[in-house]
This record gives C-alpha cells, structure tokens and sequence, in this order.
C-alpha cells in the first residue's frame, strides 16, 4: 500500500476562480458583496429598496440566484440597473463558475458594486466563495433567534448581520437581544443592523456601512497602487 | 445538501492522484471536514457509497476527519480549540477573538495499492 499524500482544498476549483474573480473585481474597483438567508427572509425586498436609493449615475450591478424562475430579476429590473437572473437548476448554492459565466455578458467597467443574491439557504452557499469582498447574511424577526447557533458556519464568515423585518416585532416572540447574542457567540464582534424594508426604519444604516466598507476598499486599492 | 458534488469533487480529484501511478488501485480516500465547512459528515458518507455503489471504486474506504473550530485571542495571539461556538481565551480570558480554523473541507490522502 502506498499512501499520496495530497493536501489540498476539496473546493479547490472554485476558490481558484473565487480569486481570479476577486483579483478581477480589484482591477476593475468593483466592491462585491454576497448575500446569503433563508428563503424569504428578505434579500431580493433589501436589494429592492437598496437599488431603489440609488441614483441613476450610479453603476450598480446584481445577479440574483434561484432554483427556478426569473421573478427577482424581474422585481430588480425596474430600477434600471443591470440585472441577470441565474438559474441554478436545483443547484442548492451559487459557485464561482456562476459567476464568471453571468459577467461575460457585461463590461466590468461599467460596475462600481456588484451585488450578488445568492439561493435561499443557510448551508451550502457558504461553502463556495465568489470572490466577493464580504459575505452579508440575513435574518428576519420572523424566524429563530437560534438561526445562528443551528447554521454557525455562515455567521462565522459573514462580517455583516442584517436583522430584517423588525417592524413585525411587536407580533412574533423574536428576541433580538438573543440573536444578538447567539450571533456573537459564532462570530465574536459580527456587526450587525436591524432594519425594516417596510417602513423603511434603519436602511439609513445600512447605506452608511455601504458607503463606509466600499470607502474604504477604494482607500486600500489606491494605497496598493501608489 | 450539496454533499453530492462534493462527494464527486473528492471523487474525482482522487482518481486524478491514483492515475499518476500505473495500475494503481484506490483503497482509500482521507478527508478533513471542519465543523464550520457547512458540510454534514452523515450526508457526506452517504453520498460516497451513492457514488461509488456498482462501480469499480465500491471497495474504497473514505475517512472523514472531523476538525474542531480554532479561535484566536485578539489580546494575547493564543490559538486554542473552542467547541462549536466561540470561548473566551483560555490563557488570558479575553472574548475579543478571531475564527483561526474549523471551515476546512480538504482531501488531505489517497492510499493506493500498486501492482
């Protein structure tokens, strides 16, 4: 018997197109966020009231992910950005090679934020990195304050925690306090936001730590360039 | 679940390993999962004998490695093994501390046997 010793990443495929991605975002300074929830804990409603805040001189992109359908990218359309709709088939996550193929179809140099919606699930999208500069994850009122104890694998690698649907507050059992907590105790320091898309409450938070984070990735790309 | 894909991922990159050799027959295949991979050991070993079932590599024996989550101290730099969840640190008892490790999803051996 003889034993090869191999030592390398299962996933290697797809982290060697995350990184030619990645690389590819940064020369063309394009700040690249992934988001990642249940099913209908409100990422295509955020992306909608986000694209909705945007004026018309701003080059935002987004690819929404799903199983089936084109209806997010229909929802997404009507606010005049850029949007492609990925089908996965039943792919139960989003992979670099998605997304090399989806932006083929665009000119890189007319994007400044790329926002990548991924499939409605918790698990496995946060296995396949997109070359994203950070990974961002929901979770509404409506769902388990324990969401980050039972899926602690996705809270450990997003930076940015958003609490949605906090206007429904008031009628569920949802302590925000605990998921606080429990996100914490995965990812000690995660930041997080609580914010509603329909009364429109914190949003104005969540474009500070836009601007901010994509500040400062312009701050960083010129200091490596100078 | 995209144990599946993954399963024929570690499949497949096996096979590449074993035909570098002549007549080299696959016996085993060692894996490392971390706790934080987002990948289930059951559902993993599941989709291995799925795969393999029928075919000439039914006799491979796969050997999930289950790997703990490492934490880092802000503080101190202390690396230490938390459970699940993170702890404080255990030598200076700062909670200011950085996942370190615990996401890993490697094919770390392939055991063959040769003519």
């Amino acid at each position: 018997m003889t034993v090869i010793p191999v030592e390398k990443k299962v996933l290697g495929e797809n982290q060697r197109i995350a990184e030619s991605l990645r690389e590819c975002f940064q020369e063309h300074g394009i700040f690249c966020l992934n988001i990642i929830s249940s099913p209908g804990s409100g990422k295509t409603t955020l992306l909608e009231r986000t694209l909705q805040g945007f004026g018309p001189q701003e080059k935002v992109a987004v690819l929404t992910g799903d199983l089936q359908t084109e209806n997010d990218a229909r929802r997404l359309a009507r606010f005049g950005f850029p949007v492609q709709q990925i089908i996965t088939g039943g792919v139960c996550h989003l992979d670099g090679r998605m997304i090399e193929r989806a932006l083929e179809r665009w000119s890189l140099d007319d994007i400044d934020l790329l926002i990548i919606e991924n499939v409605g699930n918790l698990v496995c999208p946060s296995s396949y990195d997109l070359g994203e500069d950070a990974k961002i994850v929901l979770l509404s009122v409506t769902e388990g304050e324990d969401k980050p104890l039972k899926y602690p694998s996705i809270f450990a690698k997003s930076e940015l925690l958003l609490l949605t649907k906090t206007d429904l507050s008031p009628y569920v059992s949802f302590k925000i306090e605990d998921a606080k907590a429990n996100a914490n105790l995965v990812h000690p320091g995660i930041e997080i936001l609580e914010l509603s898309c329909t009364t429109g409450e914190g949003l104005d938070n969540w474009f500070r730590w836009l601007s901010r984070r994509r500040e400062n990735m312009l701050q960083r790309l010129c200091a490596t360039h100078s | 679940m995209h144990e599946i894909g993954i399963a024929s991922e570690v499949i497949r990159a096996g096979q590449v390993e074993a035909s570098r050799r002549i007549g080299a027959r696959i016996v085993r295949i060692g894996i490392r999962i971390g706790v934080l991979s987002g990948v289930d050991r059951d559902a993993l070993d599941f989709a291995f004998t799925a795969l393999t079932q029928g075919t000439e590599l039914s006799e491979v024996d796969f050997e999930i490695q289950s790997c703990p989550r490492r934490d880092r101290c802000l503080a101190c730099k202390h690396e230490f093994e938390s459970a699940l969840y993170s702890e404080p640190c255990p030598k200076c008892g700062s909670v200011e501390t950085i996942l370190a490790g615990g996401d890993e999803l490697d094919l770390s051996y392939v055991e063959v046997e040769e003519p």
